[in-house]
């Protein structure tokens, strides 16, 4: 059923904040239309972020919300998640916000595989700030503080979460936003830790200072490099070489950390501590 | 239950009265000399329903405890000096955004790591003005194992009543020290639950202060939906980043909840003060020894009293006024290089009374002796 944006957004808290052409607003209505898919209601929805462009999602949406720290928000969210395990906890970050500061805490939710649905928006730059190079820029690429270029390689933030433990992990980007609202209701539905990874464009701080003017070119660029992993799969290296992968990576099933903690506190109720 | 008598630890009577205080959360990450409260919590909180859970850093362990109780818990996690300085980011954030929990800083040497199995009182300012900003804070000291039951019970009450952080800030002489206690009956003891909605959720606004300064505090998933952030805020919970009034307004409103209040939050013990010629101002294990200075000097005739601040933020300026004129000196005995004296000093700056530094930063307690010759020097 198809479903106006317009109704989750508390619309008193307009204009957002976003540069034009920004990629942010695509993968936040992936977001808002793959809650709304899943059905959950918004009072049982619980939206946290951190610090950045990606942190300015929540408070223009009609959920529960709140922001924290810069890095913090999977932390505040496991607090919150262990003492109200009835609630669907989202949290919305970015390269700088998830995979910088608070990458630690990334690892870790990971391997609790606690039940928090996590979006990391990814546009490649510290874009609130001004264009500074994040964790996840590419090599080479021009930013405020790479007037030479950077010299620093990224990472690939999928594979930390699947290393880390991440029980449902997936990548799309803002031009293949279908899929990404297809991977955030998998991601929804799933008990336990999930990761989607979504490769937005940056215009104002990433692309014009990278030979990628407009907010199209740098939505071609995704369309050109990203590689469905079902694909990939039939591809030679030398056919993948400067591409990258989207699609459904990870999706098992393990223990999950508040049905374990539960279980915990009811052994303990009845047996005693050792 | 009747009243108990228990040979307890410090850092055990903390935890014992965090679970009779309603805390249900703990988050914390080890660290000497504070770490009997986490393991002691580890046992204790499951059995009463409640959650532990060791976070991968200090700063991720204040993250999930404001977690926690922006979901309903009481939360509390406890440090010392090198986790203390990473738990500043997000107690400012609990300041700002006006989440109640408490921070047990059981402090030891240093700077950086220091002397980790030494007592010290080197965080007094690191307390008040460790994260950025003008944000208000409360600051509760023991100097027994009894008061640090008592004061834990306090803190988690009045960071539940005032929606703020509370910090405790022992060392690691009353956190490993024990000592026969007679805990109350835990019926007789107060706890404070912290203030729920009155109106219903369309007329909800999170952050309209009540008479007393402080806004309910609502949980989330109960049909009343709003923002908070830590950005400067207005009444709704949106961010008013350039909104010069509404910072203003903000910001005099965090520091009032603790004004308004002052007299309940401000608490001092005046011991022999009534014709004393020579105060002892003293807080924490330093207090241990100003008090026996005070039977040694007493003994050999010496006016001498002592002014144990429990309070140690807000500043209990008025207790020490009162003496300003009515004696002629205050020592003031630390295990720094000189702290809370700048603040004696402050308040007694228009009045008679001298004021005398006596400070000790080598791991080992000021000794009774130290101080009766510092009274000595006085007369």
């Amino acid at each position: 059923m198809a479903v106006h944006v317009q109704d989750y957004l508390r619309m008193h808290k307009m204009p957002h904040i976003w540069c034009p052409g920004c990629g942010t607003g695509i993968a936040l209505g992936a977001v808002v239309r793959a809650i709304h898919n899943v059905g959950y209601s918004r009072d049982e929805v619980i939206v946290i972020t951190g610090i950045g462009c990606s942190a300015r999602t929540n408070a223009i949406i009609d959920f529960n919300t709140f922001q924290t720290t810069h890095g913090r928000a999977l932390s505040f969210a496991t607090g919150f998640k262990l003492t109200r395990p009835e609630m669907k906890v989202v949290v919305i970050t970015g390269d700088g916000d998830g995979a910088g500061i608070g990458g630690n805490h990334l690892i870790h939710t990971c391997r609790r595989n606690i039940d928090i649905t996590t979006i990391l928006i990814n546009n490649s730059i510290y874009g609130m700030t001004g264009g500074q190079y994040s964790p996840l820029t590419p090599r080479g690429s021009y930013a405020t503080t790479a007037p030479y270029g950077t010299v620093e390689p990224s990472f690939d933030i999928c594979k930390l979460a699947e290393g880390a433990g991440a029980t449902y992990v997936g990548r799309a980007t803002a031009y293949h936003v279908t899929l990404l609202e297809q991977l955030v209701t998998k991601a929804l539905k799933h008990e336990g830790f999930s990761l989607v990874e979504a490769i937005t464009q940056c215009p104002i701080g990433y692309g014009r200072r990278n030979k990628m003017k407009s907010p199209t070119e740098m939505l071609k660029w995704q369309r050109e490099h990203a590689v469905n992993v079902k694909a990939a799969a039939g591809m030679s290296p030398e056919q993948l070489e400067g591409k990258f992968l989207i699609g459904e990576f990870v999706n098992k099933t393990a223990p999950e950390y508040t049905k374990l903690y539960q279980k915990l506190i009811e052994d303990a109720q009845s047996k005693g501590a050792k | 239950m009747k009243r108990q008598v228990k040979l307890l630890q410090g850092n055990e009577a903390c935890a014992m009265a965090a679970v009779a205080a309603g805390v249900r959360f703990f988050a914390g990450y080890p660290i000497t000399p504070a770490t009997e409260i986490a393991e002691i919590l580890a046992q204790e909180l499951p059995k009463v329903g409640g959650t532990f859970i060791q976070m991968e850093d200090e700063i991720a362990s204040m993250a999930a405890v404001i977690g926690a109780s922006i979901g309903g818990v009481k939360g509390l996690t406890a440090t010392s000096g090198p986790g203390f300085t990473l738990k500043q980011e997000n107690l400012g954030y609990a300041a700002m955004v006006q989440v109640p929990c408490v921070i047990v800083n059981v402090q030891r040497g240093g700077p950086s790591t220091g002397m980790p199995t030494l007592p010290a009182q080197m965080d007094v300012m690191q307390a008040r003005w460790g994260t950025h900003g003008d944000h208000p804070i409360i600051v509760l000291c023991p100097s027994t194992v009894y008061e640090y039951y008592m004061l834990t019970i306090k803190a988690v009450n009045f960071s539940e009543m005032l929606r703020m952080p509370v910090i405790i800030l022992s060392d690691a002489v009353v956190g490993h020290l024990r000592e026969k206690v007679v805990l109350p009956d835990i019926s007789e003891i107060e706890i404070v639950e912290r203030k729920k909605a009155t109106v219903p959720p369309e007329e909800f606004l999170p952050f309209k202060p009540d008479a007393d300064d402080v806004p309910p505090f609502v949980s989330y998933g109960k049909g009343y939906r709003y923002h908070m952030t830590s950005n400067n805020y207005d009444e709704g919970g949106y961010p008013a980043t350039n909104n010069h009034q509404v910072a203003d307004k903000l910001l005099r409103r965090l520091h009032n909840k603790i004004e308004k209040r002052r007299g309940e939050i401000v608490m001092t013990e005046e011991i022999m003060m009534d014709d004393a010629e020579v105060a002892i101002f003293a807080y924490g294990c330093t207090a241990r020894s100003a008090y026996s200075a005070v039977e040694t000097a007493r003994a050999q005739g010496l006016k001498v009293g002592l002014i144990k601040a429990l309070t140690l933020w807000p500043f209990p300026r008025e207790v020490v006024e009162k003496y300003g004129d009515k004696v002629q000196a205050v020592i003031v005995p630390e295990m720094n290089m000189g702290q809370l004296v700048g603040e004696v000093e402050r308040a007694l700056k228009d009045k008679k009374a001298g004021v005398r530094p006596l400070n000790r930063f080598d791991g080992k307690m000021i000794t009774p002796e130290q101080i009766v010759s510092a009274v000595k020097e006085v007369k």
